[in-house]
């Protein structure tokens, strides 16, 4: 019987915090990314080697993407930190969620008198908790960079205003259209890692070899494009929230 | 019908439905798209990003159907 479980399964508890398969592989996607910048910024020359060049490819490229949106380069050195840890921490851990061994290497453990399969790894955007942390920072981060170039009242006037009858209904809409961008990056982030994930459970249990591929490059392409919207869809957001003139 | 067919006919029924309008939707985007591209194949990158953001919204709504078919199938 194929086990798929919606919950991300909980190996060991650290105190009262549960360490789940797919917080251990985001902590191990941290530690890789955190390393290639320890090592860029420890190797850093004026005359760049194969790695530095690479790297600074990977900014620049995500620098021109921003230009496109904000139209500015000095915003988007500024909004760049946020956008760049989305990117790469999203991209990053979808393919280590496609990695052999992720979903398959176990535990079989007996809970509630079933026996029951626990994979020591998982991938972390397959877990509603990190999409719906990853949302709910950035729907703040955009609202709190509002505020930092708006200031409190005209950023918030967006929402809260009694000038007119019609702005405000229109104003508690957008409030409530704000909750609803959290539901929505984090169900999108969810929904496509964990369908693929499933996808690829089914595939690999119906006919194990060479079908899987197609549904890998799938899968790897997925990873790419959904860390892509996040933060495209964030940049976007950035670019409407401090907007200087008026609608 | 016992409670448990009726529950896998939801499950498929969901999904089944949850995906009729997203599809139809990034049908329409993909040849509006198109047509802007073959009328003005410079802006050709502009448009592409512009349609891949749009289809990833569109996308995003069937994702919600399957999320439900999912709770319903597992939870």
């Amino acid at each position: 019987m194929i086990e798929i479980s919606l919950k991300a399964e909980e190996l060991f508890s650290i105190g009262s915090f549960p360490v789940t398969n797919s917080f251990l592989v985001a902590v191990l996607a941290f530690v890789f990314l955190a390393l290639v910048g320890w090592r860029f910024k420890s190797g850093f020359a004026l005359i760049p080697g194969a790695f530095q060049n690479f790297v600074e490819m990977v900014v620049e490229a995500l620098l021109k993407l921003m230009d496109s949106v904000l139209q500015d380069r000095h915003k988007s050195e500024r909004y760049l930190p946020l956008i760049a840890t989305i990117f790469l921490f999203i991209m990053i851990s979808n393919w280590m969620g496609l990695l052999p061994g992720v979903g398959s290497i176990g535990l079989r453990e007996i809970q509630d008198g079933k026996e029951s399969f626990v994979p020591l790894l998982r991938a972390p955007a397959a877990d509603l908790n990190f999409t719906l942390a990853l949302a709910i920072i950035t729907v703040f981060a955009v609202n709190l960079f509002g505020t930092l170039t708006l200031g409190f009242r005209k950023h918030f006037g967006k929402f809260f205003t009694l000038k007119n009858p019609i702005y405000t209904f229109v104003g508690l809409l957008e409030f409530i259209s704000e909750l609803a961008k959290m539901i929505s990056f984090s169900f999108r982030l969810f929904g496509n890692v964990f369908a693929g994930e499933v996808l690829l459970i089914i595939i690999g249990a119906l006919v194990p070899y060479f079908v899987p591929l197609p549904f890998l490059a799938l899968e790897i392409f997925v990873g790419f494009v959904q860390a892509f919207i996040f933060s495209m869809l964030t940049i976007v957001f950035i670019a409407i929230a401090t907007a200087k003139e008026g609608h | 019908m016992s409670p448990d067919t009726v529950k896998l006919l939801a499950i498929a029924a969901v999904m089944a439905f949850g995906a009729f309008m997203p599809a139809l939707a990034i049908g329409m985007i993909g040849s509006k798209a198109m047509e802007a591209m073959g009328r003005n194949p410079e802006a050709a990158p502009k448009i592409q990003t512009a349609m891949i953001l749009v289809t990833a919204f569109v996308e995003a709504i069937a994702i919600y159907a399957l999320v439900v078919a999912l709770i319903l199938k597992f939870v």
